[in-house]
């Protein structure tokens, strides 16, 4: 894209009217304008979300898939609407493929529980990357714990970049799995893993993508990638807390043990047998957080008609901004300095803890996560127990980057 | 704001620049490391207490200015003191921290009570808590000790550990 073809999208971009959308930007935070910066810990949501949220619980509810009353036919049909509009969203090929969970971490723990404890067995090997999130991470764990499996990780390089050859190298015969994050959401990198996914699959090796912090930032297209699961957050993206989604291969979830037993994962019971429902049946069981997933529909509408090529190209204006001003400024280092980066900068301050960093940034009305990141296989790589993190959403602005830049200016001050 | 701005008044951020007592000792009876597994924040206490008092003390670790500076202005206050009455100070520190006691009212924080202020940022007590945690499990024998789980500092009692 040309610089003036970028410009003239910019232009079309209107990020004060989109900022009205959200009444939680016009706080006031320590009696400063709230200046929001933790979008990779959850992102705020737009009143047509909240909107919708209430024209559920006051008009709509009921509990779904089982009574054959008015509002549970209702009930039913905008919760399964809402799961094609994820589908949509992500471009997969049937909406049976979407399973509701209630965030990534457990869209993680359902692939452990349903593919892992049935497909990897003694001695078998998972590969994962040193960016992972803990929740990407620990279901590992407890697997290979469990079956004496093993876990390879991929390591990175002094910028944060995944070593794709010691990748490659890490495939043998009893590879069984690969879990990768689409975005580090300690650095910000974009992995490269239409590439990761392709070397799998030429040895026959399936790959759960974390798109946590990829799917509130980017397009995502799983029939392009051809990962084989693809997990992410509701709330991170416009939606409400408690829901998220696990995308599967049709083939795959149909292969897969249930995860949680209950109520309407299943077609009949009795006490001699029990027959599992169909998928995506199988994997919800019990009454899913319907509002909520409803409301997860009503973001994914309210980021689609923003469209999400325009929502990566603001977040990639407000990075480049934010990165060479923090690179312009003496005893501040940026943490990741990948060639592809999404909507991150972690950062730290000379001589000062990040947690003093983010408690005098407060003071300022300016929201900074400070931290591991539950991430602390990352920290370790570059020898940091914390560092600060903004990270940037559609609805920040360049003035608030300039508002980081002095907060950070000032806490040098503070400690000078 | 006025709050933040006065817990990091010049006397903490003099004893986060040049702590006291910073380091260990060799010759150390007791000793202990306190970890706060939230924020990394990691700090060691070593004794030489002689008879029932605290002879010497030093400490050394990573941390924030808050946690610093609380070690810096501990390891003062304590050093000289008999067990009973470091476990005295530390129960009164751990009250004021947590906004049990007033500063206003009668204590034996003297300077400590610039730190009074934390009870405002309820995520950074832990912070400055961790120094006289740690002091407590070193004068208890304890080797390790955390701010989370069984460990934490907010339920765990003090004196009779």
């Amino acid at each position: 894209m040309t610089a003036a073809v970028l410009r003239s999208r910019l232009a079309a971009f209107d990020v004060e009217r989109l900022r009205a959308d959200f009444p939680i930007l016009g706080l006031e935070v320590n009696g400063r304008p709230l200046v929001y910066l933790d979008n990779a810990a959850s992102g705020q949501m737009p009143r047509a979300v909240i909107e919708r949220l209430v024209r559920y619980q006051s008009t709509q509810h009921a509990n779904i898939n089982r009574a054959v009353h008015h509002l549970s036919e209702i009930a039913t049909g905008e919760y399964e609407e809402a799961r094609r509009k994820l589908q949509r969203f992500i471009n997969a090929r049937e909406d049976r493929e979407v399973i509701f969970t209630s965030g990534t971490t457990e869209s993680i723990n359902l692939v452990m529980q349903g593919y892992g404890r049935k497909f990897i067995g003694p001695g078998d090997e998972i590969i994962l990357t040193t960016l992972e999130h803990h929740s990407n991470i620990v279901p590992w764990q407890m697997l290979a714990q469990e079956k004496g499996a093993k876990i390879r990780v991929v390591p990175v390089d002094d910028d944060g970049e995944l070593l794709i050859d010691e990748y490659e190298g890490l495939f043998n015969e009893r590879t069984r799995l690969v879990g990768v994050t689409q975005v580090s959401n300690a650095l910000g990198n974009v992995n490269p893993v239409g590439r990761m996914i392709a070397f799998a699959h030429a040895r026959g090796v399936p790959v759960l993508v974390d798109g946590a912090q990829a799917a509130p930032h980017m397009r995502v297209d799983v029939q392009e990638l051809d990962c084989d699961f693809y997990a992410f957050s509701g709330h991170k993206m416009c939606g409400p807390t408690g829901i998220g989604v696990l995308y599967g291969k049709a083939e795959l979830l149909e292969k897969m043990q249930p995860f949680k037993g209950g109520g309407d994962m299943i077609l009949s019971v009795t006490f001699d047998k029990t027959v599992y429902n169909v998928i995506p049946h199988k994997f919800e069981a019990g009454t899913p957080p319907i509002a909520a997933a409803i409301g997860l529909g009503a973001a994914v509408d309210y980021l689609s008609a923003i469209g999400m090529d325009a929502i990566a190209a603001h977040e990639l204006e407000l990075l480049t901004y934010a990165t060479g001003k923090l690179n312009g400024m003496p005893g501040v280092r940026i943490i990741g300095t990948a060639q592809q980066k999404a909507s991150v900068l972690s950062f730290v301050v000379d001589g000062v803890h990040p947690h003093d960093v983010g408690t005098l940034l407060n003071q300022e009305g300016i929201a900074v996560r400070t931290g591991h990141h539950c991430a602390q296989p990352v920290m370790q790589r570059f020898g940091l127990a914390a560092t600060s993190r903004a990270s940037f959403a559609f609805y920040n602005t360049l003035a608030e980057v300039d508002a980081l830049v002095a907060g950070i200016r000032a806490v040098q001050k503070v400690f000078a | 704001m006025a709050v933040t701005k006065a817990l990091y008044q010049e006397v903490i951020l003099d004893h986060n620049r040049k702590p006291r007592n910073y380091g260990t000792l060799e010759n150390a009876s007791h000793k202990a490391e306190g970890h706060n597994p939230l924020c990394g924040d990691h700090i060691s206490v070593t004794l030489a207490m002689d008879g029932e008092c605290i002879g010497a003390i030093a400490f050394q670790g990573e941390s924030c200015a808050i946690c610093k500076a609380s070690a810096s202005m501990m390891s003062a206050a304590v050093k000289g003191k008999t067990r009973t009455e470091a476990d005295a100070l530390t129960a009164e520190f751990r009250d004021m921290a947590t906004g049990k006691l007033d500063p206003a009212g009668p204590h034996h924080l003297g300077r400590l009570a610039v730190f009074a202020g934390v009870r405002d940022l309820p995520t950074r007590v832990k912070c400055a808590i961790l120094p006289w945690h740690t002091l407590h499990a070193a004068l208890n024998s304890v080797a390790r000790t955390s701010t989370e789980a069984e460990d934490d500092p907010m339920h765990a009692p003090i004196g009779g550990a």
